[in-house]
């Protein structure tokens, strides 16, 4: 599969999560400059982690009106498949590709820590290669992680089934005490109604080798290529629009 | 205020700069007129304690700097040393002391970005940083405010500009109430033949300013805070303290690395940080490396504000600049490079063959000064020490008056949950460890444990200071430092290749002080000859005194080492039931200026254990092949607390449950308590597979090393003969809550 790694002027998990794709994975990367207009011919749009325009503004605000978000949310109406993490996912919300926001952690400050989550689905394109119910460890370093959205909203997530995962314990059990952030409902990562689009905080990147940070994140990636690019739900890529249409 | 503030430079304006009489009429000597205002603000700062070393230059050439894997030593702006393979690694520790005082989450938050400068203007890539704080007594009423604010400012930088902070180490004692301690540490990776220096060769070449524009901050941070004692009136000098961007940080990292990539590279001739004492010491360090001048138009300075005088333009410390050579001719390619990175990018001057340096400003000639006065030429002062006086003397413990624990379990517990000893994880939380992809041993080991990007080495790190040993002996307390450093190396399974230094102490005007400073860096020089460890960067910081009363000498040292195989590396916490654990070295009946003393007995006293760095060379010895041959299923050194504490760390810090308990029988003669919490030194405590403990006893034996079995991984809990007997999770809740309870007891300011 080829894969778009956009890099903003912040990015820091960019070159981390193009070594995992093409060094550990085998796959295709092209890395993209947040000034580029358009993709290319990728696959997939993997918007990595880190401190675009330095967070000065709402994490994601700034980099969400980058030249090269025009073309990521094109892609995003054509049915392309698009991943978030972090400051990628807070990106995303700001664009209005993902319903909610992220805010500041529930105790103000930055967490760095591995963290458990618990796959609540596998019919995505983002948690196939995963079990229902399965404990994957996964490191979060964030300091505006704590996922919000109104009722409706939280509510529209649970019957679209789309929560994809939640913070746990080690046994999979989901409790106050295992909500590191203070997420509402401990959700760790959404997908889009239509299933094309997926952000989560959890850094699939860092646990991808076992000499540092174990290889449960590699299930995610590993999901997406199995899906071929292609969301469950989504138009095949073949017969994608080159219509331009908002978001 | 007009533009060019021009101003009378007499006796007095020389005083309020910091510069003393005889001082003055040198410069009036070297110049052969009356300074101009510039001029005497060039002079002051280059002249101050900071920049010019002036009261520690003779005594710091006595470390030994050299040795076969040495690329760069002290001198530059960091250190380098060979690792193999063609990679160097590049590492320098410095103090932002004062800074961090007055403006704790700017203070440190700088202190962070101005070590990064150093090590990405050698052409290396950053991969980790540590720190190393001393905080006042917890229930002192700023603590709480600054702890916050320091840690969350190292947290800010390094996080942001996306660099891991590895590790560190975090202290609290009465002897910083009135002065912090903030000494940051980073380390990068570069391709040995393309280490970059701070140079300014070739008379024509151009100079270039690239980064955030000048703004009037830090005005006079390296000359009047950092090289001044504190009084009451020093929270007014907030203003002198810089304001961090490390998002700018991140875009002039990136941008300086491409343009010292292989496809720019051949247009820089040199680049070095404006960092204390901005413009000023860059330009003048860079010509005087390179035996040339360098004329300035300050007029070309890109500025923040309107109003900047040439001086402030000379003097501040606006964080996020450098300053480039760039051979003539290449300036556009350059500009447009860091264009691309939204940076300014400015020729702001000239080398010449003059070796002055030059200023004008709209036209008008304003500094005019030899260069080799400024640098080289700079006063040095062999300054008076003496030993101190009576009050300052240890008090002798005498173990006979001393009373044994009613309970060991309790005061073990009250060990671990005493402020030096309790858990960091509140502090380390804050910091991001894993962005870079290359964090093996993150914090909680004895040493961090870093990929050496591309290959299948590894790089370990670990930060000391003893300052309660430096209290009560300088030279002891340092020699302890640096031989705990190589044990959490070695521990962790590492060669220990190098040191760096951040040696912090009151004013060098007092005796007492330079004696300290002496002490201690005679211990340095003789323990890096022991390890074999040459000290190829540092910093010294004087005048960490408030209202004339000094700060415990408090010298700092980051050693780093090299695993040739990153998958041997050994982290300190148990891992398999039914492991033996195994004690290597000796236990004494020493309990002089220990932990245990401190928190149970309240005294600080006593004779420091012995130390013998041929013990302690064996027993690094035995520890690294041991971790070659894959024989080490945990090992950590036994050092503050003593060996009950070191047990419960190996039981405790295991990062995911169930966490696993020991059962140990200890057949010594010595007094329990002194057994239990005694800081003797050549001590580690290693678990090990009971079909590896032949072979484990063989590399001993021949090391001349003590070895003894004293139990086994076993259950839950922790049981120390009849003396301990506690739950490993109970134990865990009292270390890990306490940081915070200390802090939040006292709500901040």
């Amino acid at each position: 599969m080829r894969w778009g790694v956009v890099t903003f002027p912040g990015s820091n998990d960019d070159a981390q999560t193009a070594f995992v794709l093409e060094g550990l994975l085998g796959e295709k990367v092209d890395r993209l400059w947040h000034k580029d207009t358009e993709l290319g011919p990728v696959d997939a749009i993997f918007l990595p982690g880190g401190f675009s325009y330095g967070d000065y503004l709402r994490c994601g605000a700034m980099a969400r009106f980058s030249p090269i978000m025009r073309a990521v949310e094109s892609f995003a109406a054509d049915g392309g498949l698009i991943i978030g993490v972090c400051n990628g996912f807070q990106i995303l919300c700001e664009a209005g590709l993902l319903p909610g926001a992220l805010v500041r952690n529930r105790d103000l400050r930055f967490l760095c820590q591995r963290a458990h989550v618990r796959v609540e689905d596998t019919d995505s394109a983002f948690t196939n290669r995963c079990r229902r119910g399965e404990v994957l460890d996964i490191p979060i370093k964030h300091g505006e992680g704590c996922y919000v959205a109104d009722a409706a909203t939280l509510d529209a997530l649970e019957t679209g089934r789309q929560i994809l995962l939640r913070y746990c314990d080690t046994e999979g059990r989901v409790t106050p005490a295992s909500n590191p952030n203070g997420s509402l409902g401990s959700i760790a990562a959404v997908r889009n109604a239509r299933g094309n689009v997926f952000g989560m905080m959890p850094h699939p990147e860092y646990a991808a080798e076992w000499l540092v940070g174990g290889e449960d994140g590699r299930k995610i990636l590993q999901s997406m290529i199995a899906s071929g690019g292609v969301a469950a739900d989504a138009v095949p890529a073949a017969t994608r629009s080159k219509v331009v249409s908002g978001p | 205020m007009t533009a060019h503030q021009v101003s009378q430079v007499t006796l007095t304006t020389a005083h309020e700069h910091g510069l003393t009489t005889e001082e003055f009429e040198r410069i009036e000597g070297i110049l052969g007129r009356t300074p101009t205002f510039e001029e005497l603000g060039v002079f002051s700062v280059m002249w101050s304690e900071h920049c010019s070393y002036k009261s520690s230059r003779v005594h710091l050439k006595t470390l030994p700097t050299t040795g076969p894997r040495v690329l760069q030593g002290p001198g530059e702006n960091a250190g380098a040393l060979d690792v193999g393979d063609g990679m160097a690694v590049v590492f320098k520790i410095e103090s932002h002391n004062h800074p961090s005082f007055v403006e704790p989450f700017q203070g440190a938050a700088t202190g962070v970005g101005g070590i990064l400068r150093d090590i990405f203007t050698m052409g290396a890539r950053p991969i980790a940083n540590l720190n190393s704080l001393h905080f006042g007594r917890p229930e002192h009423a700023r603590t709480p405010f600054l702890v916050r604010g320091v840690v969350a400012g190292i947290g800010h930088y390094g996080n942001c500009i996306g660099v891991p902070t590895v590790g560190g180490e975090v202290h609290f004692d009465p002897g910083y109430d009135h002065n912090i301690l903030v000494n940051a540490f980073t380390l990068g990776v570069v391709a040995s033949d393309r280490i970059f220096r701070a140079t300014a060769d070739g008379p024509g070449n151009s100079v270039l300013y690239v980064g955030s524009k000048t703004g009037r901050d830090g005005i006079h941070g390296a000359s009047l805070l950092a090289s001044a004692e504190f009084d009451a009136e020093s929270e007014t000098k907030r203003p002198t303290v810089q304001v961090g961007d490390p998002f700018t940080e991140k875009l002039l990292l990136e941008a300086c690395l491409e343009l010292m990539s292989p496809a720019y590279s051949d247009h820089l001739v040199g680049i070095q940080d404006m960092g204390a004492a901005g413009l000023t010491s860059s330009s003048t360090e860079m010509a005087s490396r390179s035996g040339t001048g360098i004329d300035l138009d300050l007029s070309r300075v890109p500025l923040r504000e309107r109003v900047v005088t040439p001086y402030e333009m000379l003097l501040s410390e606006s964080q996020e600049r450098m300053l480039l050579v760039v051979h003539r001719g290449s300036e556009e390619v350059v500009q447009d490079l860091f264009r691309k990175w939204d940076l300014d990018a400015e020729v702001i001057g000239t080398v010449t063959d003059s070796q002055r340096l030059r200023a004008t400003y709209e036209g008008q000639l304003v500094v005019d000064i030899p260069i080799e006065p400024l640098t080289d030429g700079a006063p040095a002062l062999d300054r008076p020490a003496a030993e101190g006086g009576g009050e300052q003397e240890t008090p002798r413990l005498v173990l006979a008056d001393l009373a044994e624990p009613l309970d060991y379990g309790e005061a073990l517990l009250q060990l671990l949950a005493s402020p030096n000893l309790c858990s960091r994880e509140w502090v380390y939380r804050q910091y991001d460890a894993y962005v870079g992809g290359g964090t093996i041993v993150r914090p909680g080991s004895d040493a961090a444990v870093v990929r050496l990007p591309g290959t299948e080495k590894a790089i370990a790190m670990s930060v000391d200071s003893m300052a309660r040993f430096c209290a009560i002996d300088p030279y002891v307390g340092m020699v302890s430092a640096v031989a705990e450093a190589a044990r959490n190396l070695a521990a962790s399974g590492a060669e220990p290749i190098g040191v760096t230094n951040c040696l912090n102490f009151g004013s060098p005007e007092k005796p007492d002080v330079m004696w300290q400073f002496q002490q201690a860096v005679q211990g340095l020089r003789d323990a890096c000859v022991a390890f074999g460890t040459p000290v190829v960067s540092g910093n010294v910081s004087f005048y960490n005194e408030t209202e004339g009363s000094s700060i415990p000498p408090s010298p700092v040292i980051a050693m780093v080492g090299l695993l040739e195989d990153a998958s041997q590396h050994v982290t300190q916490w148990f891992k398999g039931e039914g492991d033996a654990v195994v004690l290597l070295g000796r236990n004494h009946e020493e309990l002089g200026g220990s932990e245990y003393v401190a928190t149970v007995h309240h005294q600080v006293r006593g004779t420091l254990p012995w130390i013998d760095l041929d013990v302690e060379r064996r027993l690094i010895d035995v520890l690294r092949a041991s971790a070659r041959e894959g024989l080490l299923r945990s090992a950590h050194d036994v050092s503050a607390g003593g060996l009950a504490v070191a047990l419960a760390e190996c039981c405790m810090t295991a990062e995911s449950s169930p966490r696993l308990g020991a059962r140990i029988d200890l057949e010594d003669g010595l007094r329990p308590d002194a057994l239990l919490f005694g800081e003797s030194h050549g001590r580690a405590v290693v678990s090990a597979r009971r079909r590896h403990l032949t072979r484990l006893r063989e590399l001993a034996t021949r090391a001349e090393v003590p070895i003894a079995i004293i139990g086994e991984v076993r259950g839950h809990r922790l049981e120390i003969g009849e003396l301990v007997a506690l739950g490993v999770d109970d134990m865990h809740t009292r270390w890990s809550e306490s940081l915070e309870k200390v802090l939040a007891d006292n709500p901040p300011q």
